[in-house]
């Protein structure tokens, strides 16, 4: 670890990333099956809140996926949606979904307080270098009560390639080097949540299986997606063939099926959370509570002995 | 050249510097969006505002037409 902070937490290339979003942009759009699945289940969580959210801001929004969702499912009607703004770190990304439309970096938001009802992200703030920093700035430029809907990529995602790369690394080179994006663990997410200020803070997990024929197959899908390693430190030089050749190996050797097709394991993580209002449910004062607890349990109450009494 | 396409009024409404998240100057004829505070501007291209600092221009001080 570094002790200079502020640089070791740029763990992402930001501009790597967007590269990579851009050139998977002008692919044959046959690899974003993964963002197409994601935008139907956040369309389908959207459908179950009974609430209206006349101005939305898609952010991230990798050509329109959502939208795209939505019309299908019916959800821009069903929940009062009149715009969607798409926003995109990448100008081709963002010209690519329908207007109204803005270039814009999830770590600075160009968005006024107070100002939008619904932010949305679909598999995106995974590669966000400062994600406090980002849902701090998404919940001030919510309304009060205004919600937040994201899904991004969890730790688990990819466990089997991880695995691969350091066995083949050691195996070939004798040494690892951080080939697949290090990401969020569940269990700080809802944390996060909190921090950031949202009140509600609802975290879960989704996990997709995805079979392939081979790593190979797996790495072009990746590519396809704009999901491939940006993390600052990673190798630029490209990947030795025979190390390749070896990951394919452990892989199959490891994390094939009866038929030999291999797995992936996508976890996508979902994070909810409202911009705070008065009309919200809160948890109770500490102290105004009006039954014993040791009532409610029918035990006997003890003092705990904690609290050293003033004279010993 | 088709005439250019317009900023959407209702994301025009909502727009803030990213740096100092106040409010900006639309400069029609110039296609940007000014900061005032910042002393950057934002282009415009095809309708689409970049709100990026990155990419922005930076405006010298006074005199500047």
């Amino acid at each position: 670890m570094t002790s200079d902070a502020p640089e070791g937490m740029r763990v992402f290339d930001r501009r790597a990333v967007l590269r990579h979003r851009a050139r998977a942009a002008r692919g044959n759009g046959t690899h974003d099956f993964l963002v197409r699945e994601v935008a139907e289940r956040l369309a389908d969580r959207l459908a179950d809140v009974k609430r209206d959210f006349p101005l939305v801001l898609d952010l991230a929004c990798r050509g329109g996926a959502l939208s795209r969702a939505f019309d299908s499912a019916g959800v821009r009607k069903a929940r009062g949606i009149q715009t969607i703004i798409h926003a995109d770190g990448g100008f081709d990304l963002a010209a690519r979904a329908p207007a109204p439309r803005v270039v814009a970096d999830e770590e600075f938001l160009p968005f006024a307080e107070g100002s939008l009802d619904l932010v949305l992200s679909n598999l995106s703030l995974h590669w966000v270098n400062d994600l406090p920093g980002a849902l701090v700035q998404i919940k001030r430029a919510l309304r009060p009560d205004g919600l937040f809907l994201a899904a991004l990529l969890g730790g688990e995602t990819l466990h089997e390639l991880r695995a691969a790369f350091e066995a083949a690394e050691t195996d070939v080179e004798g040494g690892v080097s951080p080939r697949v994006s290090p990401l969020i663990d569940v269990r700080d997410a809802g944390g996060l949540l909190q921090r950031a200020g949202f009140a509600l803070p609802v975290t879960d997990v989704d996990t997709i299986n995805v079979t392939y024929a081979d790593a190979d197959a797996l790495m072009r899908d990746l590519r396809g997606m704009g999901e491939t390693n940006a993390v600052r430190q990673r190798r630029t030089t490209f990947l030795r063939r025979d190390t390749l050749a070896r990951v394919a190996e452990v892989y199959r050797e490891r994390f094939a099926d009866a038929g030999g097709r291999i797995r992936a394991t996508f976890q996508v993580v979902y994070l909810t959370g409202w911009a705070p209002h008065e009309s919200q449910q809160k948890p109770l004062r500490p102290g105004s509570a009006k039954t014993r607890l040791a009532d409610a349990l029918g035990a006997e109450e003890l003092p705990t002995g904690d609290k050293a009494d003033p004279g010993g | 050249m088709p005439e250019t396409p317009s900023v959407d009024p209702k994301l025009l409404e909502i727009l803030v510097c990213p740096l100092t998240k106040k409010p900006l100057r639309y400069d029609r004829e110039a296609q940007e969006l000014i900061s005032d505070a910042a002393k950057l501007a934002y282009p415009i291209r095809d309708g689409i505002p970049i709100m990026l600092v990155d990419e922005a221009r930076q405006i010298e001080d006074k005199g500047a037409a």
